[in-house]
């Protein structure tokens, strides 16, 4: 009975030393499996008399009970070492580059288009837009400019005939929509406009966002009231507009709209030569003629009308200093708007 | 146009400082663009008498003077000047002054020269920054020596004329009338609330037997003409103050004549001329258009030969000035003048900016004709002048006058009413003050009951209607009145992009994500960039719309394809170091269905995509495709050829049976020509074809409840066969196929020369109606079927 007792001190300290688990499965196997040491026991029972055979089935009993517990608790040590042990060896230096697909961007001039139209759209403006090449008609005679008005001198148009030419303002819009639609209107008109001007601070393309809005009462208060909504929405909330006299032969009367300048606040800076204002846009009461030739009723009808430059606002908004950067395309300036 | 403070306080009492006026004239709508003190780097130059004259102990070319400058003391000079003598007054810059010296700013300081103190310097004319016409002898080379009697001491500015303000304002071009002192004048009136005082037209009269007749014969070009004789003409400079005057504005002083008729244009903005009498031809002017070919030359000596459209001021014998531009040489005043012809008057505007610009003449009468005179000032312009005349005793008015006029002159009127004024501002100004605005306008009222007239002054051209006189009320009145409201009274509409727009930005967005930046390009280009696209001659991106007056042949034409533009942008990334990018552009292009231009051309959005330094082909097919999934469309792509790509990697884009555009490598002539080394992907697409095919929103349909099942399939075809015949014999044999997509292609000498493997992953679906699983026997099916397909179709084996 003795040699009985030792297995189970011998297995001990077998399995004790197993250093993998495939090891102690070995060692268990030598032990519990079918050719292993308890089974070897309880096959040689019947060598054993009849009257001690209860007594010593219920010991092997014991002793392998005992032995699978103890396998059992090494089995888990082992596999929780073993874990350890492969999660060690798999750090990663968390440090290293990401993996990813490269985004692009949309152009700084798209962007800002599309920031202002989402802030007029949500006041009711959708959205319009003319051809680039034009005929005289819709971009100055219709527009109250005929031809032997200075004001066309006060835009150097790029022709392609008597006729046609490159559209010098995107107000030519104005006209064609209000041909098709009556009042009420809220319509912008963004796009390209071209003029012969070509130095460090024009580019002979830019864009142009023209915004109408024609209905019943429509007064010069609400015009400055919404371009109050836009510099708060554009710029920053504490923006204000200043109106000041102009002239364009579309609207009368005719303002310059200047919006507190966007880096100082209107304490006065460089950006803004010290006056705290930025001159941002043109507007004002849409002529009366203007309606007439669309044929809208100017005695029932008034209305407003304001451009800008998307260029100009662009540069404002961003901080951008050349113009030559939006048609340049160096895809370094193009990745400074990725988001 | 400018404007000096000392011309401005003739007609004004003005009792604000130069800033303050220009800040009440900016919120008036006359924006000062520049502010110019003309004495301000001229400081601490004092008026000075030479006492003594010695000579320079150690240095022959220097004098050493004793010079008695008042109030600051006797100061020793020391002078390198030849023409000063004992007696002399001259400008002394005192320790700490400035003086202008070669186009900057020189500071005065005591130092010794060659041992001998010197407590200031000398100045010439043009270290004060002026010339003979604002002080006699300016323009001499060497002391400016001033006028005896000038107080000692003094500032020298005020003697030689330059303490004065000069406002440079930016009119707009509703305002004509405001391109003259005394139109500024008037608004400066008008803002400060103070009378703004008459000029001088009074003169008298001597009889006079010449009668020089005028005859017009083109009225519309020429509404008025006013001429008057002066006999008795003694040519002669003009008066120090005359001369300063065109000074301060830039004009040369040339005689008094001349003077008078600059000094009058710049005064009230008519340009005037005056002829010599004797060299009028049969004592007749005619205004007419040219016969063709007939020449004129210019008092600056150029000769022109003239068209039909030029209106000629002309004699009983030919054309001696070209109408509101320039006079004849001939008849141009001369030493010789003893009789003067005046002519003032209006033509019309975009005749002589067209004659001007077509003859590549310009003068300040042109510029100030282009911008618009009104047909009163003409007569007005002509009594001023000749006040002038008679004034300065250069010559003598006579009774004859000529004045043809098209059209009787009656001032207009505008009826308005207060309530529409308001209505318009959207505030409340009250009737006293729209009045008073009006009135110090110089508008005249009549009945002012709720509606009201006005007669409009008659330098006014520009108001026509009511919305006018709103204008002027808010512009005086102050735009810090308008009490902003948010379209309180509005209708509600209903905003945002159309659907066409939406895709559009969603279009950009897609090629966005899918690693390209937006680019944005010029919409002309050069004929030039047809010809590094190798396009045949007959090519239709050749009938491009050209521009009449383009900045230069680089910008002339009007793209109708945008990959040239595509083109520069890789080279100009290149050159700058980037050396790999991506980028895209949708924009129009511009076709015309007829040149020269008879209607609109069509606008039609293209798209281009570019990829160069990393990346390949497939890498700027995924782009493509990217928009075919965002879009659901389904491109199909075929062999084809483009000049400028190169030959074996260049693919036709199909949409249906219908091309929609191509990509492919650029050509390596072409790269080498634009020195880019590493290959360059592009492509071009219709976009207006593919939008037209664009899913409109989301087509969900319900999926298979049945799980999908994967097979793969290699085979070895010949090298010819292409990948989407592959994929289009395994879609088409069976209708549980849903995706072929290809995973490997593997050549090795074993499966032979000229074949290739070719391996698929084939996706099979579920019918969606069907109740049960695809079995793996239904599957092992359509395997079957597929193979046979392939082998018929393709000659391919199963690997």
């Amino acid at each position: 009975m003795e040699a009985t007792e030792n297995i189970v001190l011998e297995a001990q300290e077998e399995a004790q030393g197993a250093e993998s688990s495939r090891a102690l499965y070995e060692i268990k196997m030598k032990f519990l499996g079918r050719t292993g040491k308890v089974t070897a026991l309880l096959k040689g029972m019947r060598e054993i008399p009849a009257n001690e055979r209860p007594a010593f089935g219920k010991k092997v009993n014991d002793i392998r009970e005992k032995l699978e517990a103890l396998f059992a608790a090494l089995e888990e040590r082992m596999k929780e070492k073993e874990l350890a042990e492969k999660l060690a060896g798999e750090e990663i230096d968390v440090t290293m580059p990401a993996r990813r697909h490269q985004k692009g961007a949309l152009h700084p001039i798209t962007r800002t288009k599309s920031e202002l139209i989402d802030i007029f759209a949500g006041m009711g403006f959708e959205v319009f837009e003319g051809p680039e090449i034009e005929n005289e008609y819709y971009n100055f005679t219709a527009l109250n400019t005929p031809a032997d008005h200075p004001a066309r001198d006060m835009q150097d148009t790029f022709y392609i005939t008597e006729e046609f030419l490159l559209r010098t303002q995107t107000s030519a819009g104005q006209i064609r929509l209000m041909e098709k639609k009556k009042p009420p209107i809220k319509m912008l008109s963004p796009g390209k406009v071209f003029r012969s001007d070509d130095d460090a601070t024009h580019s002979p393309m830019f864009h142009q966002m023209e915004g109408l809005v024609v209905d019943k009462n429509i007064t010069m208060c609400d015009l400055q009231g919404m371009l109050n909504e836009f510099a708060r929405t554009m710029f920053a909330e504490s923006s204000k507009t200043r109106l000041r006299p102009s002239y364009f032969p579309f609207t009368e009367p005719s303002v310059e709209v200047d919006v507190s300048c966007t880096a100082c606040g209107g304490k006065g800076c460089s950006l803004c030569k010290g006056t705290g204002w930025i001159e941002v846009l043109g507007a004002g009461m849409v002529n009366r003629h203007v309606l007439e030739n669309c044929g809208v009723d100017p005695d029932e009808y008034t209305g407003f009308a304001f451009g800008m430059g998307i260029e100009r606002i662009a540069m404002l908004k961003y901080g951008i200093n050349h113009i030559r950067s939006f048609t340049e395309n160096d895809v370094r300036f193009l990745e400074e708007f990725k988001d | 146009m400018k404007a000096p403070l000392s011309w401005l306080k003739e007609y004004v009492d003005i009792d604000i400082s130069a800033e303050a006026l220009q800040e009440k004239l900016f919120s008036c709508g006359f924006e000062v663009e520049e502010l110019i003190f003309l004495g301000k780097d001229v400081t601490n130059v004092v008026v000075g008498k030479i006492m003594k004259c010695e000579k320079h102990p150690d240095a022959d070319r220097l004098t050493v003077c004793t010079v008695d400058c008042g109030d600051h003391g006797v100061k020793q000079i020391c002078t390198a000047a030849t023409n000063v003598f004992e007696g002399a007054a001259v400008p002394c810059a005192l320790d700490g002054a400035t003086v202008l010296h070669e186009g900057g700013i020189q500071k005065i300081k005591t130092g010794k020269l060659r041992g001998v103190t010197s407590e200031g310097m000398f100045c010439s004319g043009q270290e004060l920054g002026i010339n003979d016409d604002f002080y006699p002898g300016a323009e001499f080379d060497g002391i400016l020596i001033l006028e005896e009697g000038v107080p000692l001491g003094a500032d020298i500015r005020p003697i030689v004329g330059i303490d004065d303000w000069v406002f440079d304002i930016a009119v707009t071009a509703n305002r004509p009338d405001c391109q003259s002192i005394y139109g500024i004048a008037r608004e400066v009136a008008a803002i400060l609330k103070k009378p703004l005082r008459a000029f001088g037209v009074s003169y008298e009269r001597q009889e006079t037997e010449v009668a020089i007749s005028v005859e017009v014969e083109a009225p519309t070009l020429c509404p008025r003409y006013v001429g008057h004789y002066v006999k008795g003409v003694k040519l002669k400079e003009s008066p120090l103050w005359m001369k300063r005057r065109l000074a301060l504005l830039g004009i040369r002083s040339i005689n008094n004549i001349v003077d008078i008729t600059n000094y009058v244009l710049l005064e009230l903005g008519q340009p005037m001329h005056a002829f010599d009498r004797s060299f009028l031809r049969g004592d007749k002017i005619v205004v007419r258009c040219a016969k063709s070919g007939e020449k004129i030359t210019t008092l600056d000596k150029k000769e022109f030969t003239l068209r039909s459209e030029n209106l000629m001021i002309c004699d009983g014998e030919g054309p001696v000035a070209l109408a509101g531009i320039m006079g004849g040489l001939d008849s141009e005043i001369k030493d010789s003048t003893t009789e003067v012809f005046f002519e003032a008057a209006k033509f019309a505007r975009d005749s002589v900016r067209k004659t001007s610009r077509a003859l590549g003449q310009r003068s300040d009468s042109s510029a100030r004709f282009e911008k618009g005179v009104d047909a009163f000032t003409p007569e007005i312009a002509m009594d001023r002048a000749l006040h002038l005349v008679y004034e300065l005793g250069c010559g003598i008015p006579t009774t004859y006058r000529a004045d043809a006029c098209a059209d009787p002159l009656a001032p207009h009127t505008v009826t308005a009413s207060y309530e529409a004024i308001n209505s318009l501002l959207g505030i409340e100004v009250p009737k006293a003050e729209v009045n008073a605005i009006l009135q110090r306008l110089e508008f005249d009222i009549a009945d002012m009951g709720a509606t009201f007239t006005v007669t409009v002054p008659y330098f006014r051209d520009d108001v026509e209607g009511w919305p006018d006189l709103a204008e002027e009320v808010i512009r005086s009145y102050g735009y810090e009145h308008i009490e902003p409201t948010f379209l309180k009274e509005a209708s509600v509409t209903h905003g945002g992009l159309t659907s066409q727009q939406k895709e559009e930005l969603h279009f950009k967005q897609t090629l966005a994500g899918e690693g390209y930046f937006e680019a944005l390009g010029y919409s002309f280009y050069s004929p030039k960039d047809f010809d590094l696209l190798r396009l045949p001659a007959e090519a239709s991106e050749r009938r491009a719309v050209t521009l009449k007056n383009p900045l230069g042949e680089d910008l002339s034409v009007m793209r109708t394809t945008l990959t040239p533009t595509m083109l520069a942008n890789v080279v100009r990334n290149v050159r700058r170091g980037n050396d790999s990018g991506r980028l895209f552009e949708l924009a129009n292009v511009y076709l015309a269905a007829e040149l020269p231009l008879k209607d609109l051309p069509e606008e039609r959005k293209h798209v281009s995509i570019a990829l160069w330094g990393e990346g390949d082909f497939f890498d700027l097919k995924g782009a493509i495709e990217a928009i075919a999934e965002a879009f659901a469309l389904k491109f199909s792509y075929v062999r084809g050829t483009k000049p400028f790509l190169h030959p074996g990697a260049t693919a036709l884009i199909k949409l249906g049976e219908k091309e929609v555009g191509w990509m492919g490598e650029l050509h390596p002539t072409v790269a080498e020509e634009l020195a880019l080394e590493k290959a360059v992907y592009l492509a071009e697409l219709d976009y207006a074809l593919l939008s037209k095919k664009f899913r409109k929103g989301i087509g969900y349909r319900p999926i298979s409840k049945f799980p999908t099942v994967k097979r793969d399939l290699a085979v070895v075809v010949e090298e010819k066969v292409t990948c989407a015949e592959l994929e289009a014999c395994i879609l088409r044999a069976c209708k549980a196929a849903k995706r072929a997509e290809l995973f490997d292609v593997y050549r090795d000498a074993r499966i032979g020369e000229g074949k290739k493997s070719m391996a698929f992953r084939i996706t099979f679906e579920p019918d969606r109606a069907a109740e049960k699983p695809l079995s793996p026997e239904t599957v092992d099916g359509f395997f079957h079927k597929i193979v046979g397909n392939l082998k018929h179709n393709l000659g391919a084996e199963l690997r």
